[in-house]
This record gives C-alpha cells, structure tokens and sequence, in this order.
C-alpha cells in the first residue's frame, strides 16, 4: 500500500471551559484511512462528530485543533492557509450531515445549491453545470432530476433532502467522504436505499468513506472497520466482521444492550460504566 | 372533590372504531380499528408519515377526530376522550424529552403541574406523589429542584415518565419513547416501562420505527402504512418471520441492517453477542 489516503495522529479538539482552561472532546484519536469504509462509533458527546468536523475543517469558533498529524494525501492539513483549506473542503474532501432539513440551504432550489458546489471548485460554465447537476440528481437514484432541480429544501421527503446532499456532496468528486450520521434522520427503509447508494458510490469511484453514526448494528453491517469511541479517545479498532468478538467491555456492552427481533431478553442488559473507560 | 379522592385499581383497556383522522384534505388516519385488552402492551409500527403517531393524539385528544370512537374499557364505566376519567386514566409520554418537558420549570413544578389539573396538589398528597414518582423512576429525590438542562437525556424520559405516572393512570400511550436515546440508555427506560408494568398492571400502547423495540416490550402490533392499518401481528410470529404483508416483510429486512448487493453476507453481530 502507497501513503494512505488519511493519516490522524494524536488528534486532539478542546473548547474553552466556563470556568477557564479548556475541556478536551477528542482526547488523542489515531488512525489511518485508505480507499475504505471506515466506521465511527460511539453514544453522545463521544467526540465521533468532533472527530470528523476536525478533519474536514469545521470545528466550531473557538475550539482548538491539535494533532501530531493530520495529513491528507500528502498535505498536512492543519498548517495549510484558511483558503487552501477551503479550496479542499466540498472539492476532495466532502461532509454529509445528518438532516436534510437543517444543511441544505432553505432558500435555495436544491439544483442551485449544486451548481453553486460544482462552480465553487471547478470552471465550468453555468449551463454545464446545470447539465452536470442534474446528471448528479440522477445518479441518487431521484426519479425527475428536472423537477427536483427546482424545488427547495422544505418541498421534499427527507430521503430526498438526503440523496440531494449526497449528490451536491460527490459532484465534485471528493476523495474523501465524511458522513456523520447520514441516515439517521430517515426511516429503515429508506436508510437502506440512501446507503446502497452512498455504496455504490464509494464502490465505483474508489473513495475513502468515514461513516460516523451511533447505530452498531447499521455501521457493522456496512464499514469494512469500526472504531469505537468512548469519552474522547478510541477505546477498540476492530473489523467490522470480527465485532462480535469485540474484546473492549464497552464494545459488548453496546452490542448486547440492544433488544433483538426473536430474542427475549427481560430485562435487558443495560451498560455498566466504569470510570477507567474514560482514563 | 369526590372524583378526585376516588381511586379505580381496575386495568383499564383501549378500543378504538373506525379512527379517521384529516388535516385539511390530506387523510392522516384511514379507518383504523384495534383493541387494546386491559393489562396488556400493543405496539404500532410504520414509517414516518405513516399516521402512527397521529392514532396516539387523536387517542387522547390532541388531534380532532373526523369520524370513528375511542373509549377506555375494563375499568368502572366505559368512558370517553375528554371526560375526566379517561383524561386521569390515559397518559402520554413523548418521543424527544428535550422538547416535552417545559425549560424553565423545576422539577417539582413539571410534575405538580397535572396535579394541579386534576385538582389533587393540596399539601400532603402533593408532596407524597412528587417523591413516590421520583423514587418510582429510579431518579430519587436529588433531582426534584433541578432544570431540565440540567440533566441528561435519559434522566428527561425518566421525569416525562414521572409526570406520566403521577397521576396514576391505567394506559400510557408511549411515542417512540427511546428514539432519541442512547442505545445502553435505551436499555435502561426499557427496563424502567417493563418494570413499572408489572408493578402497577399497566396498559401500554407504543408507537415505534424500530420493530426489536416493539416486540420487546409488546406482545401483539399492528403495522400501519399510509394511514391504514396493512396488518396486525404477534410478537412472536414476527420473530418467526411469519408476517402476511410486503411491507412487513420489507421493514423486518431494512431493521436487519445494511446487505451489500453482491452476495457477501452482512454479518450480524448483535446476535452473535448475547
């Protein structure tokens, strides 16, 4: 294997605390990503989204990013200019958010949104971005591109809020995809059309996928590897086909908590925390 | 007041005619009839969109009824929505504890609010109640002058619960309860509304997308698609993946998780762990 294509080392992302100082979210999360879907799991406020925001570029004002490294394809990302940065984020490294409802632009038809992608990274001309926009549309599987160029946020499902991020997202062909919980704010099935998509994509185009998401049982059954985190750090890396012989007490604990389709458990295993977890 | 101080032990039931339910023009809920038996736990199970939600509201009045009948049965009398008895006998709870329980109030003030409606938050029995309900969901009485930013997720569903059960109520009509929970913290409410049920022979009706969290605390559901009900089904023969309905068969698929088209087979860990 040449370079990956994402190198993190000994990420770290603190905020300013009320009472001074700083409070750490990320506490020191390594790892490194080739053309692979990468899992990150792990309950609220376990630092899986900052994770991700960090990378991309879009930690909230006033947190401090540090890492050892932080390379992407060869640039060390944290010490690029602001603009460089922005040049890299919706261009080769792309971020999909949980709703559809809250990231797409109200305002704004939907095709627009993508065309303002498209042009944002790449000269091209308005009327072939249209073009382009629409074929991207397309490719999500949504049935009248044509119409669904037109519409805004409020006027669609949020399966196809979603598809329509999904689309403005790998218009430009990223390199790297961050999804932080892209499925969660849809219905089972849906979910499941959103990822056979999202899929597919990463299939033929060769990308690096970082899935973020608190589901165990979805990220098990789509990542090729999960990381699961725990008050900040990452507390076991393991194959996604090997989680059942997941060795980290609160791996299991995640995993047995959940009830099962035809297997009566009463009452359920609930998790034991215990404070060397989070040391 | 007599009503008040007048306490019926008795489980009480649901039965629900030919629900139907429109906003505007838009038919929410489409001719939907099922009974619930007193004592037991039946859960409705769709996508959003589906009406589930909207049968809960309309249930105990939150939503106008356009034609059809919801009547509590098993307990004194059979009564009906809106009358004070079916009001102290069917309670809600809500799906996201961070918007149901009011910002700026304690505690203490979010529960002796429907005391306060029902006329029982004279002086001792306020207190008595608050503390037993406090102490009925595992929280105890630390948290009683606390706001609801300051707690948890889990400790909100664990007060909306409370509040709930205050006034001791036979049917509790639970939306999505854990949705918006972690999955161990899941667990946790789960165990609680199991616990409670015993203890005090409680009815439950429970709206979920999630099928394993349906059939873990329901023993029959109904499956409900456009606002219709597409098919009612036992626990047990769900887990046997002995359903009639496509759409049944399609959201038993979608919640065994992701299977990538080409035939490697998606492992389920979950069922390996336990």
């Amino acid at each position: 294997m040449t370079e990956a294509l994402l190198t993190v080392d000994k990420l770290r992302v603190a905020y300013p605390a009320r009472e001074g100082g700083f409070t750490e979210v990320v506490r020191g999360v390594s790892f490194t990503l080739g053309r692979e879907r990468l899992g990150i799991v792990g309950e609220s406020g376990s630092g899986k989204s900052q994770t991700g925001r960090a990378i991309v570029g879009l930690t909230a004002a006033g947190g401090r990013v540090t890492a050892d490294t932080l390379r992407f394809s060869g640039l060390d990302v944290l010490s690029i200019t602001p603009r460089e940065r922005r040049s890299l984020r919706g261009g080769r490294i792309a971020m999909i958010l949980q709703d559809p409802k809250f990231s797409l632009n109200p305002v704004m038809p939907i095709g627009e949104q993508i065309v303002e992608t498209l042009r944002a990274h790449r000269k091209i001309s308005r009327r072939d971005a249209r073009a382009s926009a629409i074929a991207a549309l397309a490719a999500v599987q949504i049935d009248d591109p044509e119409r669904v160029y037109a519409l805004h946020a409020h006027e669609v499902s949020g399966g196809m809020g979603q598809r329509a991020m999904i689309a403005m997202m790998l218009i430009a062909e990223p390199e790297l995809l961050i999804a932080d919980e892209p499925t969660s704010a849809l219905d089972v099935t849906v979910q499941l059309q959103v990822l056979a998509i999202l899929d597919k994509l990463v299939a033929e185009r060769g990308m690096g996928l970082v899935f973020i998401s608190h589901d165990l049982r979805l990220v098990s059954s789509f990542c090729d590897r999960v990381l699961v985190m725990y008050a900040g750090r990452v507390v076991e890396e393991i194959a996604a086909s090997e989680l059942h012989n997941a060795r980290h007490p609160y791996t299991q604990g995640l995993l047995n908590c959940l009830p099962q389709l035809g297997a009566a458990r009463h009452p359920l295993p609930t998790l034991d925390r215990r404070p060397e977890w989070a040391l | 007041m007599s009503e008040a101080t007048v306490m019926t032990v008795q489980k009480a039931g649901l039965s629900l005619q030919h629900l139907r339910v429109e906003f505007d023009r838009f038919v929410a809920v489409d001719d939907v009839s099922f009974e619930v038996a007193p004592g037991e736990s039946f859960g409705i199970v769709g996508e959003s969109g589906s009406g589930k939600s909207t049968v809960l509201r309309a249930i105990c009045g939150l939503t106008p009824l356009a034609a059809g009948r919801v009547q509590l049965t098993g307990a004194a009398e059979p009564s009906l929505p809106g009358s004070k008895t079916f009001r102290r006998q069917v309670q809600m709870v809500f799906q996201d504890p961070y918007a149901s329980l009011h910002p700026r109030q304690t505690v203490d003030r979010l529960l002796a609010e429907p005391l306060a409606i029902h006329g029982i938050d004279q002086g001792d029995e306020r207190e008595a109640r608050i503390e037993r309900a406090l102490d009925e969901v595992g929280l105890g009485q630390g948290f009683r002058f606390r706001y609801p930013h300051q707690l948890s997720g889990g400790q909100r569903q664990r007060i909306a619960i409370a509040r709930a059960l205050i006034l001791e109520p036979q049917v509790l009509l639970l939306d999505e309860p854990t949705s918006a929970l972690d999955a161990s913290v899941q667990a946790e409410v789960l165990n609680l509304l199991e616990t409670l049920r015993e203890r005090r022979g409680l009815t439950f009706l429970m709206v979920s997308h999630d099928l394993a969290v349906v059939t873990h605390l329901c023993q029959r559901l109904v499956v409900m698609q456009r606002g219709r009900a597409v098919e009612f089904v036992g626990a047990e023969d769900l887990a046997a993946q002995r359903v009639a309905a496509d759409y049944t068969r399609s959201l038993m698929q979608a919640s065994a998780g992701f299977r990538r088209p080409e035939a490697r087979p998606a492992a389920d860990p979950t069922a390996a762990a336990s």
